[in-house]
């Protein structure tokens, strides 16, 4: 792999010449240009660049053969499809044909791949990731590192053989996911820390050798536990039963087999994703702790690595399965700000309760599962009529620091939203809900989510809008830094729920400065007496602090 | 609250509501979801102005009601009376009962949109059967918008909608004078920078 690498080094000023050679036939235009110019002053050695680190760099050169098996995998797909046709291809195919065939086809080929892996190359510079892909229309994207939410680093099965990895970035404000793939597994992971790093706020000059950002492992989750957690899970059982019942009812109804089959097909697959699919994705499930967020590993044929910046959290839901109960397990799902839905889901598969309060302690300091799950307040009875059985599953209650809501009888969820990431709250009451004298409250959160505390009595659900919408007011001013980093490195819950009042002054001012510096002056005048205490109580806080 | 009482609520308050609508303050606010709940922490003190939507805008909903539905009766009993008889053309009284009751309905829709601007937060209510209430915190708007149709326009009227990172906030407020949504405007996006916080 170093070999590789340092041979990829050395042919990195040609490859930039050759680009500038073929620039003005196509439309590389200032790009290039200034990519040379970053080089010759490299080549001329004023100023001292990180080494490797200021030109742009290829990707592994394993990555032309990437896609190598998708014509090989639609020629077997033909052939299987419409066997009669091939062999007689093949009968007319004559040794000479074959071999006009390949002596075009594979330099054909390989010279795609060879040029779309040279003219692809990346570059990190202070503020930004560049990458350089295209042939002949030439692309260059340019990622601000600032607003890089994570980087996953992710190893499919035959790249794991190959010893490579992509990087996949997640950006706030693009649906797409950037990636560069793929990269020496080593790489991958150096390239990660760095982005991470810089990203976070660490001087350029020290991002390289800040190194990957030391990780304390807070929780594996053991293959037995897996295992018995999964089987003990109603919907793979359910599914089971679906798949079972479904294509019977279908035979007996249609007296056709095929039918039968067709039926069979999807409930496989759903039986498929709850139980085998979930076991190999979620195998082997660790949590770990570093400064740049909870880094979460996991998959037995597909090994992924996520992190999850706790800043960005925006709701926990804890998920406790009817049959998980007496074993006290549960399974903890997050909703992060930016992340699409497949990204974000899962934070613990399952686990016992206090391993995942002890994890959630860290995604949200100073909440305690127990406390707050416990400060849930049952719906009146009359809530009955509006939801029949269900209705002893809702409750709602609140903490300093979270919303706190509770639904489901046979699979009971808690949901936690942080005051602080509170973005409008509703109250929503229906013609019947009125009639009942009931109400649901409505809180939205910034991962386009929202959790309602459902059936409360109206009277208590129009204060509680009120309450609630003053908490996240001021939730808000104490909001930890989104930056792990700037704002504190020391890690132990303790110390970041210090953190706000400590004032850093680099991390606190998008948070507090900014309503404390103007909050009054805009409120005074316009407001006259009303906005005055409001204002008041601010002052008083930030003097505190 | 109950339905009835919704309805009388519906009753009793436009008086203060339709008159002073244009900058009107609904003051006291003793009725209405509205209503700040004696619980209410902190500054239970602030007065709440409650601020009605123009009647411009109930004129202009009744008069599309009506351009839609009554020609709908007429094609209707157009087409029935000489095809299926008298008996038939009935139908065309349903159409002309749904805006009769629409004519209503719109009413009481148009009476329950207010909106208050407090200290910190911006409150907009709603709705007849479903009522909403939203709050919407100065430091979390991202985008605040105004908007105005050609039927708006024509009546003279402009809408104000308030985008937070959350897409499910939907909070907006019909039916204002384009100078009161513009001011609107500017000092939603004077506070939201004073209060902004991050996601």
């Amino acid at each position: 792999m170093s070999e590789v690498r340092g041979a990829e080094d050395g042919a990195d000023p040609a490859a930039g010449q050759a680009g500038s050679g073929i620039g003005p036939g196509t439309d590389i235009g200032k790009e290039t240009s200034r990519n040379t110019g970053q080089e010759k002053s490299k080549d001329s050695g004023e100023g001292p660049p990180p080494p490797g680190r200021s030109e742009g760099k290829r990707l592994h050169p394993v990555t032309p053969w990437r896609r190598a098996w998708a014509p090989v995998a639609g020629l077997v797909a033909f052939s299987v499809h419409d066997f009669e046709r091939t062999r007689e291809w093949f009968t007319h195919l004559t040794p000479g044909w074959l071999a006009a065939a390949f002596a075009v086809l594979l330099p054909v080929a390989a010279a795609y791949g060879f040029f779309s892996w040279w003219f692809t190359s990346y570059l990190v510079t202070d503020t930004d990731l560049r990458i350089r892909t295209g042939l002949v229309f030439r692309r260059t994207a340019h990622i601000r590192l600032d607003r890089v939410q994570a980087i996953d680093v992710g190893r499919p099965l035959l790249a794991r053989v190959a010893g490579v990895a992509k990087l996949k970035l997640d950006v706030v404000g693009t649906e797409a996911k950037d990636e560069l793939a793929f990269l020496g597994e080593r790489e991958a992971v150096a390239l990660r820390a760095e982005l991470l790093a810089r990203a976070a706020g660490i001087a350029p000059d020290a991002a390289p050798e800040a190194g990957e950002a030391p990780a304390r492992e807070l929780l594996r989750v053991g293959t037995r536990t897996l295992v018995t957690g999964l089987l003990l899970m109603g919907t793979g059982w359910g599914a089971l039963l679906m798949m079972l019942v479904v294509p019977t009812l279908v035979y007996f109804a249609s007296d056709s087999a095929l039918g039968a089959v067709a039926a069979l097909v999807p409930a496989l697959g759903g039986v498929w994703a709850s139980t085998g699919g979930r076991f190999l994705k979620e195998y082997d499930w660790t949590v770990a702790e570093s400064p740049d967020g909870l880094r979460l590993d996991h998959g037995l044929l597909d090994r992924e690595h996520a992190t999850v910046p706790p800043g960005r959290v925006q709701s926990v839901r804890i998920t406790e399965p009817l049959l998980w109960r007496s074993r006290g397990w549960v399974r903890v799902e997050l909703e992060i700000a930016g992340a699409g839905k497949d990204k974000g889901g899962v934070l613990i598969p399952v686990a016992p309760r206090g391993e995942a309060a002890a994890v959630l302690a860290r995604v949200l300091p100073g909440v305690d599962l127990a406390a707050a799950a416990g400060t849930t307040a049952p719906v009146p009875r009359r809530a009955r009529w509006c939801v029949p059985l269900l209705w002893r599953g809702y409750g709602h209650g609140a903490t300093d620091s979270v919303f706190v809501t509770r639904s489901g009888l046979v699979s009971r969820r808690v949901t936690l939203v942080p005051h602080a990431k509170v973005q409008s709250v509703r109250f929503v009451q229906g013609p019947w809900e009125r009639r009942m004298r009931l109400a649901d409250v409505a809180v939205d959160h910034g991962a386009n989510g929202w959790t309602a505390a459902r059936l409360r009595d109206a009277d208590e659900a129009r204060a509680l809008v009120h309450a609630q919408a003053e908490r996240s007011r001021t939730g808000r001013r104490e909001a930890r830094p989104e930056r792990w980093m700037t704002g504190g490195a020391a890690q132990t819950p303790q110390a970041q729920t210090q953190t706000p009042h400590a004032h850093d002054p680099q991390a606190q001012t998008p948070h507090a400065h900014d309503p404390h510096a103007h909050a009054p002056q805009a409120g005074a005048p316009l407001d006259g007496e009303p906005g005055a205490p409001a204002s008041a109580t601010d002052e008083g806080r930030s003097a505190e602090g | 609250m109950t339905t009835g009482t919704g309805m009388s609520d519906a009753g009793n308050d436009p008086g203060s509501a339709a008159h002073g609508a244009a900058h009107g303050a609904v003051t006291g606010a003793a009725s209405g979801p509205g209503t700040a709940g004696p619980s209410e922490p902190g500054p239970a003190a602030e007065p709440e102005r409650w601020s009605g939507v123009e009647r411009a805008l109930l004129r202009m909903r009744r008069v599309v009601l009506l351009s839609t539905l009554l020609p709908l009766a007429a094609v209707t009993a157009g087409v029935l009376w000489p095809t299926a008889g008298p008996v038939w053309a009935a139908f065309a009284l349903l159409p002309c009962a749904f805006a009769a009751w629409g004519w209503g309905a719109l009413e009481r829709n148009w009476r329950s949109w207010r909106y208050s601007e407090r200290a910190d937060d911006l409150l907009i209510t709603r709705g007849v059967l479903w009522r909403e209430l939203t709050v919407v915190p100065y430091g979390r708007m991202q985008l605040v918008e105004v908007t105005s149709g050609p039927l708006e326009r024509r009546y003279g009227l402009a809408r104000v909608q308030l985008h937070t990172a959350a897409a499910t906030t939907d909070a907006e407020i019909p039916g204002l004078v384009p100078d009161e949504a513009e001011r609107l405007r500017d000092r939603l996006t004077e506070l939201g920078g004073a209060r902004s916080a991050g996601l």
